[in-house]
């Protein structure tokens, strides 16, 4: 078994991992199984719904269309790694402010996608907003709380304030 | 002047689900767990005549296989499912073997080297197939493939005569598909057995943990104290996530007992696709009379719905169908008749709205096309049939002030007003000139609150403080992301007084709280609203007996607020909270109390469906405005405005987030959405072939929350989660049709029907 698995390095949540993979392995059973990170969940295993993403290398990827030794040499942002301990951060604060939760299932990765909006233009529209959460699928929400607290965040952040 | 009712509190779970923490069922993992995988049917419709299970039974890795013959209870579960199936597969969903492997991916190769050997037998695939006169039958307890005890009736006034007195008469059918609950979380559930304490224990993504627990124990040939049920946070259910959960549950649990070790069943997208529930398609005959002012006399309606290889909803669904057909309208004589059939297909079960985004589809076309026909605006016409103070349901309950209220008429006009849909209709007739021509519709409706006739509606809370203040609220109602615990905790902070930031509220276990039936019907705010009430009573009457001898007065004079326990006579006399707390403690009274809410049974003929069918009613009314491409058929959903009669609004951002979910799920509904099948083979396999609504996609949208007086519920509140879904998809299709001027009866106006007005598939056109 052990024969072809291949050795990588990857950085997830600022902390290094070394770690004999499976070839076969994909990322998101990696953080899933293999180091318990399990905040990234799978909806459709197929990179449709958007359940899986976390933020490598500063993008947003599907960690289930992406195989595990695929992130060698990779920094890796997931849920567990937003907010500093206990203190939430702003994105997370603004989505219970704005109740942009219903089941939970798919926040995790519509906070990541969040915050790469926010990285790339701390000062979205909501043309932009709605364009960069497109790939996240929610069931519950309608979208619309989630929208507005994307906007909210963006405001606490210090971004926002005039409408483009 | 509540404290928290009627207030926007945040809701109380959201802190563990944003930071990932929230532990769902595929998130469980334990020492020696092994992972099930399910090998599903080849053919819609077969006799087994082998199971050979050896190549996979010495698989490297797999533990065990097992078939039928494991099962050491009751292999058949309500509604004819399988735990797993042995003699005849009646569906492509139909489980045959669980194979039981260290890991899932030795599983998933596992599962395919159990060989199967069938005899294929001839299937129907649809309504008509299944009614045809020489139809194979699927089920020997179901002659002619009609299910047993689906067929149910409502018979109000006479409708020959109705019929009689009309000046017109019109006959339309509609028709709407298979959808599905596209949950974001396919479904994981683990089984742990426990010898010692003969029980078995299984957690994951249940909606209605008592009728799994019913479903396990069964399968076991155990009784119903030896089995537990945790449903963890769930991912989304809509209704999904119960006969699929029954039976994930029941093959886990004896796994588990089999094997003495944890057994995890966790779904692809594809097999969640494959083997959960959807929502029925429903076809609907009317035939209806209406006068030259507009009034409609009688309405004959012949309902079908398609139940697919097994089913144990239709009977209720269908029950629901009944009342609701005719609408929300002064109809005088009305005729329904509603029954159900099995196909080798997919199958129908709950999906939030029960059968009401299908009747509602049905009737508010008919609506529409009545007042074309007729001459009228859809506003007016509506308008004058529309049930109002004085009038009688379909079931004949009074309506009107200290009845049930009737705020339709009203509401009607609100949103009329604010929508200028009147004015809108005319502008867009008129520039609808070049390929891009938009639409405006309306669609409304009544709905009975709560299971109501459809079967006992009853449940229990339990509320407990400790010694220390602190408060536990327990029911047997699921938190599926809706907003329960919080609405529930609202309930109880407003009841006893005291802050929210007391209370816990954990998620079910059917150890721990009596039956208090399926979180289902909307009924979790309303009916367990109720019995939280009656505990917080018991136990403030005894917090007030406490406070009184402390304070030297009657205990009827006590009144609690802002955890402050005072004298209504003499407010200045006035205890801390917790040192009543305290002192009840210390002098030994219990500061507990469980209860139990039923509105009883409900006093309906069941022939008719004439009498009390439901405690009290909601009502709805939504606008839609579209945009329609003709040259390509695509439907741009611009703006929904969606008025609701809420009762008293507990929570009214929650209730907004409910509408604007309901609105989009019920887009996809509209416009999207559609579980396709060829000869019982699913083509809509995964999220990529089965789409549903992006943020793209998504209208401006706009909630207005009516409140009515009503009595029923806990300070008057009602229900919310089903009414936001189950209008929105007749409005958008009325204001496409408007558009277009072509009026389509199928459900989804997805791009062919639009573009072609009817469907294409490899086997031709179909409608």
């Amino acid at each position: 078994m052990g024969d072809n698995r291949l050795m990588i390095k990857v950085t997830v949540n600022d902390r290094l991992y070394e770690l004999q993979v499976d070839p076969e392995l994909r990322l998101v059973d990696l953080l899933r199984d293999e180091l318990g990170l399990t905040g990234t969940k799978e909806g459709c295993g197929k990179g449709e719904c958007g359940a899986c993403t976390i933020i490598m290398n500063g993008k947003t990827v599907n960690s289930c269309m992406v195989l595990a030794f695929q992130a060698d040499g990779s920094e890796i942002l997931t849920i567990e790694g937003m907010g500093d301990g206990e203190e939430l951060h702003p994105i997370q604060e603004a989505f219970i402010r704005q109740g942009a939760v219903q089941c939970g299932y798919c926040t995790p990765g519509m906070v990541l996608s969040a915050k790469a909006i926010l990285d790339k233009n701390p000062n979205p529209s909501e043309e932009e907003i709605r364009k960069g959460i497109s790939g996240n699928l929610c069931r519950c929400t309608g979208y619309q709380k989630i929208v507005d607290a994307i906007k909210d965040a963006a405001e606490v952040m210090g971004g926002g304030g005039d409408e483009r | 002047m509540y404290r928290y009712i009627r207030q926007t509190i945040p809701k109380i779970d959201l802190k563990a689900k944003v930071t990932g923490k929230a532990r769902y069922g595929g998130d469980i993992k334990l020492h020696g767990m092994v992972y099930g995988k399910t090998v599903y049917s080849k053919y819609p419709h077969a006799k087994i005549l082998n199971i050979d299970t050896s190549k996979a039974d010495n698989f490297p890795g797999v533990v065990a296989v097992l078939t039928m013959k494991d099962v050491m209870g009751n292999n058949e579960l309500f509604g004819g499912f399988h735990v797993l199936t042995g003699d005849k597969v009646r569906f492509i969903g139909d489980g045959i073997a669980l194979v039981l492997a260290k890991d899932l991916k030795t599983a998933e190769k596992a599962q395919k080297l159990v060989e199967v050997e069938y005899e294929v037998l001839p299937s129907v695939f649809n309504i008509d197939e299944a009614l045809a006169e020489d139809a194979p039958i699927i089920h020997d307890f179901a002659p002619g493939n009609i299910i047993p005890d689906s067929t149910h009736h409502l018979i109000k006034g006479d409708l020959e005569k109705g019929l009689a007195e009309a000046d017109f008469i019109f006959e339309r059918t509609y028709q709407t598909q298979f959808i599905e609950h596209a949950y974001i979380e396919p479904e994981a559930v683990v089984a742990i057995a426990d010898a010692y304490e003969e029980m078995v224990t299984v957690y994951g993504s249940i909606q209605n943990p008592f009728s799994v627990r019913g479903a396990v124990a069964d399968a076991l040939g155990w009784s119903l104290n030896q089995v537990r049920i945790i449903p963890s946070v769930i991912g989304g259910t809509f209704g999904g996530k119960d006969e699929i959960a029954s039976t994930l549950s029941a093959r886990a649990a004896v796994a588990a007992v089999k094997l003495g070790r944890p057994v995890k069943i966790i779904l692809s997208r594809e097999e969640s696709i494959l083997e959960s529930p959807k929502r029925h398609p429903y076809r609907f005959y009317y035939k209806v009379g209406v006068k030259k002012d507009g009034t409609i006399t009688a309405m004959k309606s012949t309902v079908i719905a398609q139940g697919g290889g097994y089913n144990n909803k239709a009977q209720f669904t269908n029950w629901r169908a009944a009342i609701h057909t005719s609408g929300a309208y002064r109809i005088p004589n009305i005729y329904t008749e509603v029954f159900g059939v099995f196909t080798n297909t997919i199958h129908g079960g709950a999906m939030r709205g029960f059968s009401s985004p299908q009747t509602i589809f049905g009737q508010e076309s008919l609506m529409d096309e009545l007042a074309e026909e007729l001459g009228f605006n859809p506003v007016e016409f509506r308008q004058i049939n529309a049930l109002r103070p004085g009038d009688t349901t379909p079931t004949s309950q009074p309506l009107g002030p200290g009845k049930i209220p009737a705020p339709l008429p009203e509401m009607i006009k609100k949103v009329a007003e604010q929508t200028e849909f009147v004015k809108r209709k005319e502008e867009f007739s008129r520039i609808n000139e070049g390929p891009i021509k938009h639409g405006i519709g309306m669609a409304l409706a009544m709905r009975g609150a709560g299971l109501g006739g459809e079967g006992l509606d009853a449940t229990g809370a339990n509320v407990m403080i400790q010694r220390d203040g602190s408060v536990v609220v327990r029911t047997g109602l699921t938190e599926n992301g809706q907003g329960l615990k919080t609405a529930h905790s609202q309930i109880v902070a407003e009841a006893l007084g005291i802050s929210l930031e007391r209370i816990i509220y954990p998620n079910v276990d059917t150890m721990t709280v009596p039956d208090g039936g399926p979180t289902v019907a909307s009924r979790g705010t309303m009916i367990g609203g109720r019995a939280l009430l009656k505990a917080c009573e018991e136990i403030k009457q005894n917090l007030f007996k406490v406070a009184g001898e402390m304070l030297d007065c009657s205990s009827v004079e006590l009144e609690i607020r802002d955890e402050k326990i005072f004298s209504i006579n003499n407010p200045e006399q006035s205890l801390d909270y917790l040192k009543v707390v305290d002192q009840a403690v210390s002098i030994g009274v219990m500061l507990a109390s469980l209860q139990w809410f039923s509105p009883g049974v409900a006093n309906l003929d069941h022939h008719t469906n004439q009498g009390e069918a439901f405690p009290t009613y909601v009502w709805g009314v939504v606008v839609a405005e579209v945009e329609v491409d003709t040259e390509t058929g695509k439907v741009e959903v611009t703006k929904v405005v969606s008025a609701h009669d809420v009762g008293t609004a507990v929570n009214p951002e929650a209730i907004k987030g409910q509408v604007y979910g309901g609105i989009v799920m019920a887009q996809g509904m509209g416009v999207l959405e559609e579980v396709e099948e060829e000869d019982g083979i699913l083509k809509s396999k995964n999220l990529d072939e089965y789409l549903i609504p992006t943020s793209m996609d998504m209208p401006e949208m706009e909630v207005i929350i009516v409140e009515t007086d009503d009595a029923f519920g806990p300070y008057g509140a009602k229900s919310i989660g089903e009414p936001a879904t189950e209008i929105p998809a007749a409005a958008i299709a009325n204001a496409i049709t408007h558009a277009t001027g072509q009026r389509i009866r199928y459900l989804p106006y997805n791009l062919e029907r639009v573009l072609l007005g009817h469907k294409l598939t490899k086997k031709g056109v179909r409608p």
